[in-house]
């Protein structure tokens, strides 16, 4: 297929990734702030969800202080934010439009009616009315692309494409989220246990919609420890490390053909990591330290998948 | 705005003034009488259903010059226009051997010029900016140049069709015919039933078959490709949803390139090469080493490999010396000249202002003339002289005068009128129709066309960048035709086209 063709299927899938999580860390800190002292402050229950998505410097250049209303307009309807949720979506509908014709029609009416429907949250004061219907509906539009996706498109290049910049994004953002929060959590190692971390990591749980699952394998309280398993190493937990990588190196595999690519080894490697690591190895040399390096790995993937399919050269 | 006291000719009602069932033209009976039992709101219901469709699927154009109209729906009126089978076999015939003379005379224009020599066509013409000095000699496949026509008819009464322009270069709105035809068969299936209407659908194939015919000779299996401006050009999703019917790639400038006398483009899995570009793109920005320099929607190098028959270009470069409003008086000489024929349709009578007789003419009778730059389109730049203002008539009298021969004119014509949904109700707007004609190894056009309605009461300005809608256009079959309950085998179809275009 067209490498540019691929370079926007890809992009697109991406970008409603993006949204979607987006969508779950405001969902999730919203859900927090309605628990009693859940944090020393609003800005410190708030910093996170700008930590998570990178935004952080960027907001405190135009941005004086951190309420909750100026946040959560900041990464769900701020036109001139990069990554707020509409320009995530405006995104993935530009390239969705580029390349209509690489997709089926269901899918493209999907997103173009995605887009049409978005025009409703513009302009609303979603801190005060409106941001759990909107984070629902967000994350409902998401699964709805996915399915119709799943549903209707020939598995070929194509669907491989978006599929791959699917967990690829995703996979940056379950890193992060996991990230921040384990860093904020332990900032000296102490001991946890409390009933604010219990909500604490309940709610990093149900942002990836892992709170269910998590009862279910340990039927236990709450650890640091096992929700970072969980998030890192557990294959049968869709939004996990692990999970993402069982799709994205097959899916290079096929893309690569008889060719050895590099983004092929590259993701080979991560993923034995995932598959053959223990979580005890990986506490003992530093969760923070494994999760950098992970995104790091994850981006530098990124970029070789742009090398090998979106830039050949003539 | 002044009235005129013409009479326009209806295609539904022979009287719109003193309407009433008595004279209501045969083929519009059953319709009317389904109008009739049809409530207002439901239609306005429907209308609305039509526009949220519209808008979902992303049928929309842009037009050039507005910030704000990125993206906007075409009007789409739901009232359908009728053609009966014979109307359509005249036409059809008519716009099939006038593509012929036409490829037939850019063949000749770019190789011996006969028709120059026979002092059909006067010399002047190889002068024309849209003639491609580049092109000649060079021999195209099957000696086709438009291989996409989309002729432009206008009707004044019962019998009466005009032939107001050719579009031979880029012509666009065939995806209109296709989608509001899908739209009406959606909105009002129970008329399909009433009615038996050609289908139009295989359009896409018909032309994916054509487009893989004039491949250079020696490609087995020719990849096909359409290559598009861009999203943000006004047609974009024509090009889209054409590509997309055909199964072929939809590619813009940058995603081809040139090596060794061929075309490649760039895919995940490396180079592949391309035969055929159904361009979308004028010839100006095709190929920035020949053309615009500053192009960037272009292939540099691609006018040598064509000229070298490494791919073929649809249409071909150079075809718009034939479309000119300075040619088009000649096309029924060019019929006689090359298919020793009689021209089936009539072109309007032309005022070419170069001949200092019919500017002295045309300014002393500006007031009653369509007043049209040579090289115009789009309805851009054009005078209509019984609905301009005094002002307006001054300002256009110091452009003719300045430039003469960039000017042709035609009387008024009282395009025939159709009934459209409008805020009023059902009341007569302008109309006009464009079939497309097909022509590869043979020449044809599936029985539809896109026709254009002014939504303005008394407009005869019908394009889409003049707030022009559109129509369903219903062709319908012989009663002794059923209606085919199976897919319509296209290539029998092609075939007696074909046989019909040989009768002609």
């Amino acid at each position: 297929m067209l490498s540019r063709t691929a370079d926007h299927l890809y992009w697109m899938a991406r970008y409603i990734e993006r949204a979607e999580n987006m969508a779950r860390v405001l969902d999730v800190t919203y859900n927090m702030s309605l628990v009693p002292n859940a944090a020393e402050s609003e800005a410190a229950l708030w910093l996170p969800a700008l930590e998570i998505s990178g935004n952080l410097e960027a907001y405190e250049r135009d941005h004086e202080d951190y309420t909750a209303a100026k946040i959560i307009h900041y990464l769900a309807l701020d036109i001139n934010n990069p990554s707020s949720i509409y320009r995530a979506l405006r995104s993935a509908r530009e390239n969705a439009h580029a390349v209509r014709v690489a997709m089926t029609t269901e899918t493209w009416e999907n997103i173009n009616a995605l887009w049409l429907e978005f025009g409703q949250f513009i302009g609303q004061d979603l801190a005060k009315n409106g941001l759990r219907e909107f984070c629902d509906w967000v994350k409902a539009r998401s699964h709805l692309f996915r399915g119709v996706c799943f549903g209707t498109m020939l598995r070929d290049d194509a669907f491989s494409f978006v599929r791959l910049g699917t967990f690829i994004e995703r996979a940056d953002n379950t890193a992060r989220l996991l990230d921040v929060k384990y860093h904020l959590l332990l900032p000296e190692q102490e001991e946890v246990g409390g009933a604010v971390d219990y909500y604490e990591w309940s709610a990093v749980l149900r942002s990836v919609s892992a709170f269910q699952a998590y009862q279910k394998i340990y039927s236990d309280t709450i650890e640091p420890w096992r929700v970072a398993e969980l998030l890192v190493l557990r294959r049968d937990m869709p939004r996990s490390l692990h999970a993402c990588f069982d799709e994205i190196t097959p899916i290079l595999d096929q893309l690569s053909g008889s060719r050895s690519t590099e983004c092929r080894r590259m993701a080979g490697e991560l993923h034995s990591k995932l598959r053959f690591g223990k979580m005890h190895d990986i506490f003992q040399h530093g969760l923070h330290e494994f999760l950098d390096d992970f995104v790091k790995s994850n981006n530098k993937l990124g970029a070789e998948v742009h090398k090998t399919f979106f830039s050949i050269a003539t | 705005m002044q009235k005129t006291e013409i009479n326009f000719f209806d295609e539904m009602q022979l009287d719109v003034v003193n309407s009433n069932e008595f004279n209501v033209r045969e083929i519009y009976l059953a319709y009317q009488k389904w109008l009739k039992e049809i409530p207002r709101d439901l239609l306005d219901s429907k209308r609305q259903e039509a526009e949220l469709l519209f808008r979902r699927v992303g049928i929309t154009f842009n037009v050039y010059g507005e910030q704000d109209g990125v993206e906007r729906l075409i009007p789409f009126d739901i009232v359908p226009r009728i053609l009966a089978p014979n109307e359509w076999s005249h036409l059809s015939r008519g716009a099939i051997q006038r593509v012929r003379a036409l490829n037939m005379f850019l063949h000749d224009i770019y190789h011996k010029q006969d028709i120059i020599q026979a002092g059909i066509v006067p010399a002047t013409v190889l002068a024309h900016t849209q003639y491609r000095p580049e092109m000649f000699g060079v021999d195209v496949p099957q000696q086709i140049y438009a291989h996409i026509a989309g002729i432009d008819l206008v009707r004044t009464s019962e019998s009466q069709f005009y032939v107001l322009e050719d579009n031979l270069r880029t012509p666009s709105g065939v995806s209109y015919m296709l989608e509001d035809r899908k739209m009406m068969m959606r909105l009002f299936p129970e008329l399909f039933r009433r009615y038996s209407i050609a289908p139009v659908d295989h359009y896409p194939q018909v032309l994916l078959k054509n487009l893989r015919s004039v491949a250079q000779t020696g490609v087995n299996d020719p990849i096909v490709v359409v290559l598009s401006p861009g999203a943000h050009n006004s047609a974009y999703f024509e090009h889209a949803f054409l590509a997309q019917q055909m199964g072929v790639e939809l590619v813009e400038g940058t995603d081809l390139f040139v090596r060794n006398n061929s075309v490649y483009m760039r895919t995940t899995q490396g180079p592949q090469r391309v035969d055929v570009i159904y361009r979308r793109i004028d010839d100006d920005y095709l190929d920035p080493l020949v053309f615009k320099a500053d192009s960037m929607l272009g292939v540099p190098g691609l006018l040598s490999v064509y000229r070298n028959g490494g791919v073929t270009l649809a249409n071909a470069v150079g075809t718009g010396v034939a479309d000119d409003k300075s040619t088009y008086i000649y096309v029924p000489a060019m019929i006689k000249f090359y298919l020793g024929e009689e021209p089936i349709l009539e072109n309007v009578p032309t005022y070419e202002l170069s001949k200092t007789e019919d500017l002295a003419y045309t300014l002393a009778h500006l007031d009653e003339l369509v007043v049209k730059e040579v090289q115009g389109s789009g309805g851009y730049g054009m005078l209509v002289g019984p609905a301009a203002s005094k002002q307006e008539l001054e300002e256009f009298r110091l452009r003719v005068v300045s430039k003469p021969s960039n000017y042709i004119a035609q009387p008024t014509l009282a395009l025939s009128t159709c009934p459209t949904l409008v805020e009023a109700g059902i009341a007569p707007r302008h109309v006009d129709l464009r079939p497309f004609v097909l022509s590869g190894k043979t020449v044809t056009l599936v029985p539809g066309a896109l026709c254009r309605v002014a939504m303005k009461e008394g407009s005869l300005v019908v394009n889409s960048s003049q707030g022009g809608g559109t129509k369903d256009t219903w062709v319908l079959q012989d009663q002794l035709e059923e209606t085919p309950t199976e897919i319509p085998d296209i290539s029998c179809l092609v075939e007696t086209r074909v046989e019909e275009a040989a009768v002609c």
